[in-house]
């Protein structure tokens, strides 16, 4: 592990210069992640500027009906806030599918969001990974990819985005708020994760030095009938193989899905929610949904089963959805 | 015979408050002077030479002391081994030639652990690297017989005829991937000199096994060499042999002239010590229509390093669980660039059993048969290959009661009938043994002046509650309350004893101490002068009479699979055990308890995942390799039927890996139960399963 010199920042202003100033400075949250990859050298920043203490803590009431869920806010406590259990209960239950306890109460919301690959090879820096250093490979392409993208990877990258909560969000068409230096800004989550192209290096569209301050989620969005399912390799304490967070409105058809541990990104299923729109709810529109989303998967030779999976996954949650709807 | 008052008694650990309360000191924690800390550099390389090692690079960096690599490192005897004869895999930093991914190449000494951490860390080392053959099968050009060192080729009776004439053949084959032991304390080393003598506090299964390795690899008298071990959390086989922080730390200690300590890290855990091999196992069944069996033929195939020979005896159970007129085995070895395989969790028999009772239940299957009455129909009443008589049978009471208590009668054998909502539900029963007995131990016994008894012997606790179990043996030996009895353990100055292994440490050691207590209650006694006995068993082992000795279970299961996701989940496991006389009934479930989910881990999650292109373990983590978490183990329920093994003091047998044996087949018979399709592949992923 490499040295590092360590601030606590009590106002978003000094977080914002501090890490300006520096090179290889970095926000720290929770470091549930962060800390892990600066113990394998993954990560090697020069300093972390603290921002756990920041007033940016809480859960608030929007204008439009939504909720603030500000930045710091712990894992734990934005899943247990009555509120978002109640308007948003996909994203209370993606955040307690991922993690433990221990590590939900200590990770932030902001973190969450920015949170780096469990790619193995990411993992450790004696591999090739164009991630953790543009241009050197990626080796996952040609190597082991049981776990990693059937869609929307290049060539230099397929490795997945490792969040659940960053995946019901994505459903709710969140956005994500942050501060910089020269101002406010926001990013719908649409748009917070480009696509991986030939810069897998850059994970998001936040400015340099940005912060984020909050997540809010939009008063359209509210869906108290919303499922997050995750499906893993083991019972508990392990990244989606591939997981779900949907919505769906019987009267109108109307659904926002998103899938994960399909894509570098939260996956939103477009072409599933446009299919779904187009018509009665039966089982055969079910299925027409996911193969629409599905038919733009591109599985690796040793991932093809998750696109089976990602398939059944998106006709179950709707069948449940539907099957829960009140008459 | 001795009157049994402490044994059989359920008591906690003797240890155990001092470990819940985090007093309780592991081969880390030992505070010690001048202590320097070495840190491990691991080659990236599969296959390959050494081109050069920057030594200069890091010689200035804060706290470094000096680096150790194969150009200054004391020479090793090429001539030390384990069991299994010279071990390529001791001879760490003796030349550039790296045959694995993941072998030592340096070690960095420096003044604190992160120091040394970070030199490691920095250190370059660039490699000549040359094409690896890490891809494992059966048929690979290099496979060649195992070496006959135990688990030999069997061939009784005209298997091509018996299968000929047999109603029902299965023929399948079945294949188990590379597994890691993993147990939650990484291995550790301190060592130092004292004048001319070497010392050691080691994290092992036997200090007095090691300290010989030891001194014969560092060409030592073994009087010249002193290995401890403090409390050990967890060897499962790992810690048999003498690791590599031992011997690096040796090497340390050797050139610096002060303690070293060396401790390996997670990601070494799992590319340093010992894995269990990948094996792929043709089995051939043939049976009456009655479910008699008439042949059983089972040749597996496993991989090893060329460093070390090693037997993955996946026959083992073969030999012994069913009577057949036709029974052939033999063991195939691949060496390819891998990791030394050894001894892990069950050796042989957990990844043999897998395929045993998976083509067991597949012949049920055909034969339209319960697969319980199919075990039932092939007891044999004396050894099917070695034709010796059982010292104790007790699989079937095994059988019936675990049967009873399951509520095995109801099933209906058809596979994919429960459905629960979207869930298929199925259930799956294995059989299964592994072999029992001693080895030769050294045990000492003083009566104190104060009426207490000094009892010593160089056994370890890995954590499975041996110190308990051994201080109450001590005290019915001695018929005396365990409050009179001093025990003291794991130094190899102790004598020679067998090490916490191969499900015979408690056996070896309990007897050792047996007959220490006979010998001296038969002695007149002075209550005023300390008296001291010292037994070694070596020739009461060879006077037992050749039998066949087993310890033996059945696991029954309930799994449920959502065939839409590929997700199998363990809803009850239930296992029946002969395991001989019962020291501890509350430690020996624990034990049990642990190996079956270790077996539910095997039928589940454990898999070292290798980059065929690299050569490299690409999951060597927690994270990457699975164990079952808390949430992954179900209702679970061990017990024990009445058992005795004759001929062995207070009856013992071990229980040390049985409960590992068996779980992964239940489990995967209760899969295909529940789905129609076979699994005959672990572990049984989600990518496996999934429709």
């Amino acid at each position: 592990m490499k040295e590092f010199a360590y601030r606590r920042a009590t106002e978003v202003r000094d977080a914002l210069t501090l890490v300006a100033a520096g090179d290889g400075a970095r926000y720290l949250g929770g470091g549930t992640n962060l800390v892990d990859l600066m113990k394998t050298g993954v990560e090697a920043p020069a300093r972390l500027v603290d921002v756990r203490f920041l007033p940016l803590d809480g859960v608030r009431e929007a204008a439009d009906g939504g909720l603030v869920i500000g930045a710091t806010t712990t894992n734990s406590d934005a899943a247990a806030h009555p509120e978002v259990r109640r308007r948003y209960p996909a994203l209370s239950e993606a955040i307690l599918a991922g993690a433990s306890g221990q590590l939900r109460n200590m990770a932030t919301v902001g973190g969450n969001l920015l949170q780096r690959t469990r790619c193995g090879y990411f993992a450790d820096p004696s591999q090739a990974c164009n991630k953790r250093v543009p241009g050197s490979g990626c080796a996952a392409i040609a190597g082991e990819h049981h776990n990693h993208a059937v869609l929307g990877w290049s060539r230099h990258c397929a490795a997945t985005h490792a969040s659940d909560m960053a995946v019901a969000m994505a459903a709710f068409d969140a956005v994500v708020h942050y501060e910089t230096l020269d101002g406010p800004g926001e990013l719908p989550l649409a748009e917070f994760y480009p696509p991986v192209g030939d810069t897998p290096d850059r994970e998001t569209a936040l400015p340099p030095g940005a912060l984020i301050t909050a997540i809010a989620l939009p008063g359209s969005a509210v869906s108290p009938r919303s499922r997050y399912r995750k499906v893993r390799e083991r019972a508990s304490y392990a990244f989606a193989t591939v997981s779900i967070a949907a919505d769906l409105d019987v009267r109108t058809g109307s659904a926002r899905i998103a899938l994960g541990g399909v894509a570098s990104r939260p996956w939103r299923a477009r072409r599933a929610e446009a299919v779904l729109r187009e018509g009665p709810l039966t089982a055969d529109r079910f299925r027409a949904a996911a193969d629409a989303e599905l038919s733009a998967a591109e599985p690796l030779p040793g991932n093809g089963y998750k696109v089976t999976l990602a398939r059944n996954l998106i006709v179950a949650v709707l069948t449940e959805l539907a099957d829960r709807a009140p008459a | 015979m001795n009157a049994v008052n402490s044994i059989g008694v359920a008591r906690p650990r003797i240890e155990g408050q001092a470990k819940v309360t985090g007093r309780a000191r592991y081969a880390a924690d030992k505070p010690m002077r001048d202590l320097a800390f070495g840190s491990v550099v691991v080659s990236t390389v599969a296959r390959g030479r050494i081109r050069d090692i920057d030594v200069a690079a890091v010689k200035g960096m804060p706290g470094v002391l000096g680096v150790i690599d194969y150009r200054n490192a004391p020479r090793l005897n090429p001539e030390a081994g384990h069991f299994f004869g010279p071990d390529g895999g001791l001879q760490l930093l003796q030349d550039d030639v790296i045959p694995f991914a993941g072998r030592a190449v340096a070690l960095v000494v420096a003044e604190t652990l992160e120091q040394a951490k970070a030199a490691a860390d920095t250190l370059p080392v660039t490699y000549d690297q040359e094409p690896h053959d890490t891809g494992f099968t059966a048929d690979h050009p290099n496979a060649r017989p195992a070496a006959p060192l135990f688990d030999g080729p069997e061939d009784i009776g005209d298997l091509e005829a018996e299968l000929a004439a047999s109603a029902v053949v299965v023929d399948e084959r079945y294949h188990t991937p590379e597994e890691h032991c993993s147990a939650m304390e990484p291995h550790s080393a301190t060592a130092w000199w004292e004048g001319e003598r070497l010392q050691a506090i080691d994290s092992n299964q036997g200090p007095f096994f090691i300290a010989t390795v030891l001194a014969t690899l560092f060409s030592l008298g073994f009087e010249q060499v002193r290995v401890r071990t403090e409390h050990v959390g967890g060897g499962f086989g790992s810690k048999g042999m003498c690791g590599p922080q031992l011997v690096l730390a040796t090497m340390g200690a050797t050139l610096f002239r002060r303690p070293v300590r060396v401790t390996l890290t997670r990601d070494q855990v799992f590319l340093m010590t010992a894995m269990r091999p990948a094996t792929e196992q043709p089995i051939r069944l043939g049976a009456d229509a009655d479910g008699r069996l008439r042949a059983i033929q089972h040749e597996p195939a496993f991989e090893l390093s060329p460093l070390a020979e090693y037997i993955e005896g996946c026959t083992e159970p073969t030999k012994t669980l069913y009577a057949a007129p036709a029974i052939r085995t033999r063991n195939t070895a691949v060496p390819l660039d891998i990791l030394p395989p050894y001894s892990m969790r069950g050796p042989g028999a957990a990844p043999g059993s897998f395929a045993l009772e998976s083509a067991m239940d597949e012949l049920a299957e055909r034969l339209g048969l319960d697969p319980l009455e199919l075990r039932l129909r092939n007891e044999p009443a004396v050894g099917p290959v070695s034709g010796l008589p059982f010292s104790s049978r007790n699989l079937v009471a095994c059988l019936r009661t675990g049967a009873e208590r399951f509520g095995w009668a109801t099933r209906d054998h058809r596979p994919r009938t429960r459905r629960e909502g979207h869930l298929l539900v199925g259930t799956g029963m294995a059989a299964t043994s592994f072999s029992v007995g001693a080895f030769p131990s050294v045990a000492s016994i003083t009566a104190e002046v104060d009426g207490t008894f000094t009892v010593i012997i160089a056994a370890t606790d890995l954590g499975t509650g041996a110190r308990t179990a051994l201080t109450a043996i001590a005290a019915d030996a001695l018929a005396i309350d365990t409050e009179r009895v001093r025990l003291r353990i794991s130094d190899s100055e102790l004598g020679p004893a067998w090490s916490a292994g191969g499900s015979r440490g408690t056996t070896s050691w309990a007897w050792a101490i047996t007959e220490a207590a006979a010998q001296l209650r038969d002695q007149p006694r002075d209550p005023s002068r300390r008296v001291t006995v010292t037994v070694d068993t070596t020739q009461l082992l060879n006077d037992l009479p050749s039998m066949e000795r087993h310890a033996y279970s059945a696991v029954f299961t309930e799994v449920t699979v959502d065939p839409a996701t590929g997700e199998v989940r363990v809803r009850r496991l239930l296992g029946m055990f002969a395991v001989g006389q019962v020291v501890n009934p509350l430690t020996a479930r624990s034990q049990v308890i642990g190996g079956m989910i270790g077996g539910l881990s095997m039928a589940l999650h454990e898999e070292g995942v290798r980059d065929q292109v690299s050569g490299r373990h690409v999951n060597a983590d927690f994270a990457g390799y699975h164990i079952a978490a808390h949430a992954d183990v179900p209702d679970i329920e061990a017990d024990f039927v009445p058992d005795y093994e004759p001929g062995i003091p207070f009856g013992i047998k071990g229980a040390g890996e049985i409960g590992n044996v068996g779980t992964a087949a239940a489990i995967a018979n209760a899969v295909w139960h529940a789905t129609g399709k076979r699994q005959r592949r672990l572990p049984i992923r989600l990518d496996r399963v999934v429709e």
